[in-house]
C-alpha cells in the first residue's frame, strides 16, 4: 500500500539581491540590514505609491536558492538528498521543515514532521544531561510523557548514565554528541528530515547512529529524508534519491542510479588545481586544493609508483571556537577508502586552526592505493556544529599501475607485497612438510 | 498519534495501526502573505515547550552564582534602596503619607517585571538564533517565555514587599485583592513590548542598542518613581497610554490604600492601550515571523 506522505508542488525559494547589496551582505554576515536602509527604502516606497510608479524590477537581482522542485515521498520511503555545496539541499529541508518559507509552490505533509538539521538544538550547557534531555525532547516536537517514557532507552543509547546529572558543559564532546542524537533518535514522527548530523562523533558512534537510523528506516514505516554527502550511508539506507543542483532537480530515482549520476556530475574541468569563489561572509572557507607530482607540476594523472602531494588552503575568518578539518579520499563505488585530518600528526593541531590562512600539506606515498580513479573532498567544522564548508569531490585523480599494464591490480590498495618463494624438486620437500 | 511503548513486539503492533489509521492531520506549506491569523491549537498542543522554556530560563538564571536565588530578593531591596536615597531624600519629592522606600517599592514591583521582562524578551530571538534556523516550533514562545520568568521575580518581591511594609508598620489596604488583575495586565503589557521589539531586533540590530534608553525614558514616563500628581492633569489621559502610567499608579492605590487615590480613568486607558498594544504585537509578531529564518 502506497500513500503520498510528502508532496512537493513547484517549490521555489528566492532571495534578493542586487539593489540591496548591503542587505544582501549583511543577511549572509547574520547581523540583518540597519534601521537607516529600511526607512530610506520605506521612504522611497511611500514616493512611488504616491507618484503612482511601481518599483522597477530590473532594480531587484533575484536569487532562487530553490527552484521549480517538485517531487513525491511515499510512506515508509528512505529518500537521499544530494548535492554540492549551494544546490539547494538545506534550503530544501529548511521549507519542509517550516523554518523558511517558500517564495512559491506548496508543500503536502501528512503526519507529524520532526526535523534534525543539527545535532543538539536547544541544548543548554549549564543544564544537567537529563534537564536537556527534556528541554531538546520538547524543541523537537516531544510531549512529556513520551520523554519519561522514553527516558531509559535515551539514557541508555547515549551511555552517560554516570554523569546524567552533571550540567552538559562538562561532557566530552563526545558525550555531547551521543547524548543529542540520542534524544533526537528517539522522536517517533511519521516524516523524520535529517540534515548531515551523522558526520559528527567517532566511527564507531557513526556507525551506531547508521544502525540507528538503518532501524527506524526499515522496521517502522516511517518516512525519512536524508541529507549527507556519505554516498555509502545513503547507498545503504534509502531506497531513492534526488539530485539536486543549483536549485532545481537534476536526477531522480533509485538511490544507486543518482548516486553514480552525482560522483560523475560537475567534476571541475582542471581539477588538478580548484579555486573556490571567495566568499567573505562565510566564517570559513577552503580557498583552493591542488593535486601536484614530485617535481611540483599540477596533475591528475599518477602513476602507483609516486607519491601525490595535496595542498589545502583554508581561511578561517571569523570563528572562536576551534576548527576542525578533515580530507577523504573516495573510490567511484562511493567507498570512503582514506579519511585524515591533521591530528593525524599533531593531536592537538586544532587548537592552533584559528583565525588567518592556513596552508596544509600532505603527501600520499606512491603503492598506497589500487589504479583506480579517486575523489578527493574536504571538509571543515566547528566543534559541536555543522560543516562550515564542505567541497565534496571537489577534485578528482586518477592512479595508474605501470609496473603491470596488462593485468590491472584489483581491490582497494596497491601495496606491493614483498613475496618470498622457495622451490624444491618433488619428492625433495622438507620433513616438517610431508609429515 | 498511536500511543506506543518501549518495548519492541509492541512498537510492530503500533505500526500496524499507523498504517491502518493514517493521520488525518495535514500540513501545508506555501507562501504567505498580509497578516496571518494566530494558531491557537499549536500553541496549545506545544503548551509543554513553553513551560519548558520558562523552566528553563529560570534554572539556568542564578547558575554558578554565590549568592544564588538569592539574587531575586537582593535586587529589589537594593533598587529600593537607591531611590529611597537619592530620589526620596536628596531631590524630595511630595509622595503622600507613606515612606519614600514604602511608596517607590509599590511601583517597582510592576516595573521590574515590565523593564526587565520587555528588555529580555526583545532580545530573546537574537540570543536564540540557533532555534530559530534550525528547529520549527511556535516562536512566539520565545519571547513569552522570557518575559514569564520575571513572574517569579515580582513574587518574590510581593513577599520582600511584605517584610518592608511590616518593618514600617504600614498595613496594606483591603484593596490589595485587585492585585491579580493588575499584574495581569503587566504581564500583557510587558509581553505587547517585548514580542514587538523582539521581532523588530531580528530585522533591525538597531533595537538591540536603543532598548536600554527606551527602559530608561519609559520609567520617567511611568510615574514608578514620583506620583502621578507631580504632573498637571491635563496631560495624564496621554501618559495613560504608556501602560506602565496607569499601572504603576493603580499598584499604589491597590496596595497603600488611603493618600493614594484610585485613577480610574488613568487605568481604563493604560489597560486599553495594554489590550490593543498585545493584540498588534501577536499579529505583527506573525506576519512577521516566517521572515525570521531568513534574517536571523
Amino acid at each position: 500500500m502506497s500513500q503520498t506522505i510528502i508532496d512537493c508542488e513547484r517549490i521555489g525559494k528566492s532571495y534578493r539581491l542586487g539593489l540591496k547589496h548591503n542587505r544582501q551582505h549583511s543577511v549572509n554576515l547574520g547581523t540583518a540590514f540597519t534601521l537607516r536602509e529600511s526607512l530610506s527604502e520605506g521612504l522611497a516606497a511611500v514616493g512611488r505609491f504616491c507618484s503612482g510608479r511601481r518599483r522597477p524590477d530590473s532594480d531587484v537581482d533575484t536569487f532562487w536558492a530553490l527552484h521549480d522542485v517538485s517531487f513525491q515521498v511515499d510512506r515508509g520511503e528512505v529518500v537521499g538528498l544530494v548535492g554540492r555545496n549551494g544546490a539547494g539541499k538545506s534550503t530544501l529541508l529548511k521549507v519542509l521543515s517550516r523554518i523558511v518559507e517558500p517564495s512559491e509552490g506548496r508543500v503536502r505533509m501528512r503526519g507529524r514532521v520532526a526535523s534534525l538539521l543539527e545535532v543538539g538544538t536547544g541544548f543548554h550547557p549549564e543544564l544537567s544531561g537529563r534537564e536537556n534531555i527534556y528541554l531538546n525532547g520538547a524543541i523537537l516536537g516531544m510531549r512529556k510523557f513520551e520523554i519519561d517514557r522514553k527516558l531509559d532507552e535515551i539514557v541508555a543509547f547515549s551511555e552517560i548514565e554516570r554523569f546524567l546529572d552533571t550540567p552538559v558543559k562538562r561532557y566530552s564532546s563526545g558525550m555531547y554528541v551521543r547524548l543529542a542524537f540520542a534524544v533526537a533518535a528517539h522522536l517517533e514522527p511519521e516524516i523524520l528530515i535529517v540534515d548531515e548530523v551523522l558526520a559528527v562523533g567517532d566511527y564507531a558512534f557513526q556507525k551506531k547512529c547508521m544502525g540507528k537510523m538503518h532501524d527506524v528506516a526499515a522496521g517502522h514505516g516511517r518516512t525519512i529524508l536524508f541529507v549527507s554527502h556519505n554516498m555509502g550511508a545513503l547507498s545503504q539506507l534509502c531506497n531513492r534519491g534526488i539530485l539536486l543542483e543549483s536549485g532545481s532537480i537534476k536526477a531522480m530515482g533509485p538511490i544507486a542510479d543518482v548516486v553514480k549520476t552525482y560522483m560523475r556530475s560537475g567534476l571541475a574541468t582542471n581539477s588538478a588545481h580548484v579555486q573556490f569563489p571567495i566568499e567573505p561572509s562565510r566564517p570559513c572557507q577552503f580557498l583552493s586544493v591542488e593535486l601536484t607530482h614530485d617535481d611540483g607540476s599540477h596533475g591528475t594523472d599518477f602513476s602507483c609508483d609516486e607519491p601525490i602531494h595535496l595542498r589545502f588552503v583554508l581561511e578561517v575568518r571569523d570563528i572562536q571556537a576551534n576548527v576542525f578539518m578533515s580530507f577523504l579520499l573516495q573510490n567511484p563505488e562511493g567507498t570512503v577508502v582514506l579519511h585524515s585530518d591533521p591530528r593525524d600528526s599533531d593531536p592537538a593541531v586544532t587548537e592552533r586552526i584559528k583565525t588567518g590562512r592556513h596552508v596544509f600539506e600532505i603527501t600520499l606515498p606512491s603503492r598506497l592505493l589500487a589504479p583506480s580513479t579517486y575523489l578527493v573532498s574536504v571538509r571543515c567544522w566547528q566543534q559541536f556544529g555543522s560543516d562550515l564548508d564542505h567541497r565534496h569531490g571537489c577534485c578528482e585523480f586518477t592512479l595508474r599501475d605501470l609496473s603491470n599494464l596488462i593485468h590491472q591490480r584489483i581491490g582497494v590498495l596497491g601495496v606491493q607485497l614483498p613475496w618470498n618463494q622457495q622451490t624444491t624438486p618433488i619428492g625433495l620437500e622438507p620433513a616438517w612438510h610431508a609429515r | 498519534m498511536p500511543s506506543r511503548s518501549t518495548g519492541t513486539i509492541s512498537k510492530s503492533a503500533s505500526t500496524l495501526e499507523q498504517i491502518d489509521n493514517p493521520p488525518q492531520k495535514e500540513v501545508v506549506i506555501e507562501p504567505r502573505s498580509g497578516w496571518i491569523a494566530v494558531d491557537w491549537k499549536e500553541l496549545y498542543t506545544h503548551r509543554e515547550l513553553l513551560l519548558f522554556l520558562i523552566w528553563r530560563d529560570i534554572s539556568v538564571r542564578y547558575k554558578q552564582t554565590v549568592l544564588g536565588s538569592a539574587w531575586a530578593v537582593i535586587q529589589p531591596l537594593l533598587l529600593m534602596l537607591i531611590f529611597s536615597l537619592f530620589f526620596g531624600r536628596a531631590v524630595g519629592i511630595e509622595h503622600g503619607p507613606a515612606p519614600y522606600s514604602v511608596f517607590v517599592f509599590a511601583g517597582l514591583i510592576p516595573w521590574s517585571l515590565f523593564s526587565q521582562g520587555f528588555a529580555q524578551s526583545a532580545l530573546s530571538l537574537v540570543n536564540q538564533q540557533h532555534l530559530l534556523t534550525k528547529v520549527y516550533f511556535p516562536r512566539l514562545f520565545v519571547p513569552i517565555a522570557s518575559a514569564c520568568v520575571f513572574l517569579v521575580d515580582l513574587f518574590y518581591s510581593l513577599l520582600i514587599y511584605a517584610v518592608v511594609l511590616a518593618v514600617n508598620q504600614y498595613p496594606p489596604s483591603w484593596t490589595v485583592i485587585f492585585l491579580p488583575p493588575l499584574i495581569i495586565l503587566t504581564l500583557l503589557a510587558t509581553l505587547s513590548f517585548g514580542i514587538t521589539l523582539a521581532a523588530l531586533t531580528v530585522f533591525y540590530r538597531d533595537f538591540r542598542h536603543l532598548v536600554p534608553f527606551l527602559v530608561q525614558i519609559l520609567m520617567y514616563l511611568s510615574a514608578v518613581i514620583y506620583p502621578a500628581w507631580v504632573i498637571p492633569e491635563k496631560y495624564h489621559p496621554i501618559l495613560a497610554l504608556n501602560p506602565m502610567f496607569g499601572l504603576a499608579t493603580a499598584y499604589r492605590s491597590a496596595i497603600l490604600g488611603d493618600g493614594y487615590p484610585w485613577d480610574l480613568s488613568c487605568l481604563a486607558i493604560s489597560s486599553v492601550s495594554t489590550v490593543v498594544g498585545f493584540v498588534f504585537s501577536i499579529y505583527y509578531f506573525r506576519r512577521t515571523e516566517r521572515a525570521f529564518a531568513d534574517f536571523a
